[in-house]
């Protein structure tokens, strides 16, 4: 044994580090589909966001040289995709889960068919706050070495939190996203505030995606996300609509998803798949575990409904 | 302060085709009570829903103190002073009450200060003569409850005229009073004006300056309430004078075989604390039961873990099976019923009233054929129970949610009626609906007892249960604290035992 080797220590060190770049882009996804979702619709379309906005980070961050600057602009290509999910889902009969389907092959297309240039390329990656500087030993190191993202990211389900709990404009798109009738009734603008509301939710999965390409795995390519978009959908409901819970399931779903590779990396080989598998049997287990009939689903949006 | 005169002129408003107001008339007089009477249908929340701003009328317009307003939102009647209590509850169910209250303010709050905020909606809300408690989510409130919490939130916002929609219907006669008995002494003190709807006289009576009678869209009575009496009323509603109605004399059953028989029920609330504790109770065939109670004592609970919505414990069976509310249960027993707020826990509302119609029995021959649907049997059969229980509706194909509240009522009676119907369970089964259809349903529910149909009657109206039933429980707390037969029912003693057992 050299100096550096930890031993089994280095599997829970391993899956830290793993949780916290895996969860990043779920908290974001999933805070931004929860106030999607929150004003009574369901943007199913997240998974083409995503992807738009990986590719918008990783261009405008290769052409300024600021990965900030694409940071932003992956926002906004994402906002501007709510925008246009926000405004197609206003047009009578039209149903947001078909438009949110169209939307992933719509965003996912255009991402590849804008992206082709920007494969070979090296953009500049998103800095990382190096929390182990007081570790000599390396995994500690690249356990600890976070990017900021993911410390933005716990502020947002806090803030969001406060938001839908403690502001006016909070209890109003609660309000369109329960109730229809009752927001009608106080005047509210219902269709305004739905679209403002996807558009916030493409914004941070837009912001989502450039974490992919621009921190982990740090690159653009078409094979970048393996299904964030849409399992942040399926967090959102596992998180009962609450944004603390929302920084919870991500969190463990990041952990969950670096099982595998962390066990791959102190030498276990064997069931690597099935390792991967973890997230998404662990989230049906949690789901099984704590669904109850008699405490409903108290805080889904009532509006929330499948069919119309 | 001055509270404004406000005047309605010459509301005309179409659905469609279906003319819901044909050029209405309205004076409210500052600082009373101005009732309005109709049948179900007749137009009574349509025309005030143009007075919030919710509908817009095709004619007419709105004057306040003379002048001329266009309300184009219910924003716009929130800066006159003019606020509304709709007959469908309106309060965010996810919400909080006192989140329900800020939300409905005329300006929203950037940053929510919940302590201080709290203290304050406690000050306003004790002055009032009736409590409802701030924190808890209006989900998991009783009918009664929202309904208060609905009129809070009205006089909370300091509404210059008050529109009370069917406010009483969900209320206990006590309730009401208190209610209507403060809106009452606000307008003496000149303090608002309200417009009352309601399908009750003696509320009307006691409760209203003028009256406005409303039939078929058009204002066909309008005066102070002490010029008119209640067969003049009747007579403007129906347009044709009143048959004296007839009375059920409820008559002691035979000793027939027992339908339903409940066992040591216990069922959870949603807040998971217990709603019905140790609940046994039996229904013979051709016997009317009736269970009364202050809403919010378990009778909620206690029908939805009958009928198989909510979890339980303890042995239900029906006609001696065990009755878990699955489908072919329901079919092979005969069991069905009418719960509280049809609308939303019998009906499915953005589908049309022929397909409402059809819930119960369209997996049946003649509506299926194989896997298809036979749309032809289907119009068939919401066609005649149309015409039987006379619902009005803009149309058979027309959404459920257009439907006025009384119709929607008659609806899911008709479909409920209508079915080889064993054992009933009705929850408040004239919630709504006027004088002429209340007679209607009480005669069906009779007949149905007559035909050996065992019927349990949940409600909170006294006069109604007592005037139905054969035997009445009094439920209290989640359990049956009294029980009575018809013949020796004193309403006072019954009223005790309501009352009596809430405080404990
Ligand atoms: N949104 C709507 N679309 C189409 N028709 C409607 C709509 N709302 C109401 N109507 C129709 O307008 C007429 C008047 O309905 P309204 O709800 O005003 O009756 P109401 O007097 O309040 O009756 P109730 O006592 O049953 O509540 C009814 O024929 C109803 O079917
Ligand atoms: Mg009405």
């Amino acid at each position: 044994m050299d100096a550096t080797s930890i031993g089994w220590l280095a599997l829970p060190l391993a899956i830290l580090g793993g949780a916290i770049r895996v969860s990043t882009p779920f908290i974001f996804v999933s805070i931004g589909e929860l106030i999607t979702e929150k004003s009574g619709r369901i943007n199913l379309g997240l998974e083409g966001t995503l992807m738009l906005g990986a590719m918008a980070g990783y261009a405008i961050s290769y052409l300024s040289g600021s990965p900030w600057l694409g940071v932003l602009s992956a926002g906004l290509a994402g906002m501007a995709f709510g925008f246009l999910h926000g405004l197609l889902c206003s047009v009578k009969r039209v149903n947001d889960t078909a438009i949110g389907i169209s939307l992933i092959v719509l965003g996912t297309g255009l991402a590849f068919f804008l992206g082709k240039p920007l494969i070979e390329p090296k953009a500049p990656p998103l800095p990382s706050i190096a929390l182990g500087f007081w570790s000599s030993v390396p995994q500690v190191r690249a356990a600890l070495d976070v990017n900021a993202l993911f410390f933005v990211g716990i502020a947002l389900a806090f803030a969001v939190y406060v938001f839908l709990n403690r502001t006016g404009c909070g209890l109003m798109l609660r309000t369109v996203g329960d109730s229809e009738d009752a927001a009608r009734a106080l005047g509210f603008p219902v269709l305004r505030v739905r679209i403002i509301a996807t558009m916030a939710g493409g914004f941070l999965a837009g912001i989502g995606g450039s974490f992919l390409s621009l921190s982990y795995p740090g690159s653009w390519s078409e094979g970048l996300s393996s299904g964030q978009g849409i399992m942040a959908v399926a967090l959102v409901i596992f998180a009962r609509w609450r944004s603390i819970n929302a920084l919870g399931a991500s969190l463990l779903f990041g952990g969950a998803g670096a099982l595998g590779p962390a066990l791959q990396g102190i030498g276990v080989t064997g069931y690597y798949y099935l390792f991967n598998a973890a997230p998404y049997i662990l989230t049906l287990a949690i789901m099984v575990a704590s669904t109850s009939r008699a405490a409903p689903f108290a805080d889904a949006p009532g509006e929330l409904k499948l069919h119309r | 302060m001055s509270v404004p005169q406000v005047e309605l002129k010459n509301m005309t408003k179409r659905f469609g085709a279906n003319l819901a107001l044909n050029n209405v008339s309205l004076l409210i007089r500052s600082g009373t009570v101005h009732a309005l009477l109709g049948e179900n249908g007749a137009g009574k929340s349509t025309l005030v829903k143009c007075l919030v701003g919710f509908y817009h009328p095709d004619e007419g317009h709105i004057q306040v103190d003379g002048r001329e307003h266009r309300l184009n939102s219910p924003r716009d009647a929130d800066a006159l002073g003019i606020g509304m209590v709709y007959q469908h509850f309106t309060l965010v169910p996810s919400m909080t009450v006192a989140q329900n209250l800020v939300v409905s303010g005329a300006r929203l709050p950037a940053y929510i200060n919940w302590q201080s905020e709290l203290r304050r909606l406690a000050q306003v809300t004790r002055k009032l003569p009736f409590h409802v408690p701030l924190d808890v989510r209006v989900s998991q409130l009783s009918a009664g409850e929202k309904q208060k919490a609905e009129i809070v939130k009205q006089l909370y916002l300091g509404r210059k005229l008050l529109i009370l929609d069917e406010p009483t219907s969900v209320l206990t006669p006590a309730e009401a009073d208190e209610v209507l008995g403060h809106v009452r002494s606000l307008t003496r003190a000149g303090e608002l004006s309200a417009i009352l709807i309601s399908h009750k006289f003696h509320e009307v009576r006691r409760f209203a300056d003028d009256v406005t009678v409303l039939r078929r869209g058009a204002s066909v009575r309008t005066g102070p309430v002490a010029d008119l009496t209640d067969d003049a009323l009747a007579e403007a509603m129906i347009g044709e004078p009143v048959s004296k109605m007839v009375q059920h004399a409820p008559k002691s059953p035979p000793k027939s075989d027992i339908i339903l028989s409940v066992r040591d029920l216990c069922v959870n609330g949603d807040n998971g604390l217990p709603a019905v504790k140790d609940l046994s109770l039996e229904v013979r065939a051709a016997e009317v039961v009736g269970i009364a109670g202050v809403s919010g004592n378990g009778q909620l609970e206690f029908v939805e873990a009958m009928m198989g919505q909510r979890d339980r414990s303890g042995t239900m069976t029906v006609s001696g099976s065990p009755f878990n509310g699955t489908r072919r249960e329901i079919a092979r027993l005969g069991v069905y019923g009418l719960p509280q707020e049809p609308l939303k826990n019998a009906c499915i509302d953005r589908m049309s009233l022929a397909e409402n119609l059809a819930l119960r029995n369209f997996d049946r021959v003649p509506l299926c054929r194989g896997i298809a649907m036979n749309y032809g049997a289907l119009a068939e059969q919401a066609e005649r129970l149309v015409a039987q229980f006379r619902v009005k509706a803009p149309g058979l194909n027309a959404s459920m949610s257009a439907l006025s509240g009384g119709n929607v009522q008659r609806a899911v009676l008709a479909r409920e009626l209508t079915q080889d119907v064993r054992l009933l369970v009705a929850s408040n089964p004239t919630f709504g609906l006027d004088f002429v259809a209340c007679e209607e349903t009480y005669r069906r529910i009779v007949e149905a007892r007559n035909r050996g149909t065992a019927v349990l009657l949940i409600s909170e109206d006294l006069d109604e249960l007592l005037g139905l039933v054969d035997r009445v429980l009094v439920m209290s707390a989640g359990r049956i604290v009294y029980e009575v037969s018809a013949d020796g029912a004193d309403k006072r003693v019954i009223g005790k035992y309501m009352a009596g057992m809430k405080a404990a």
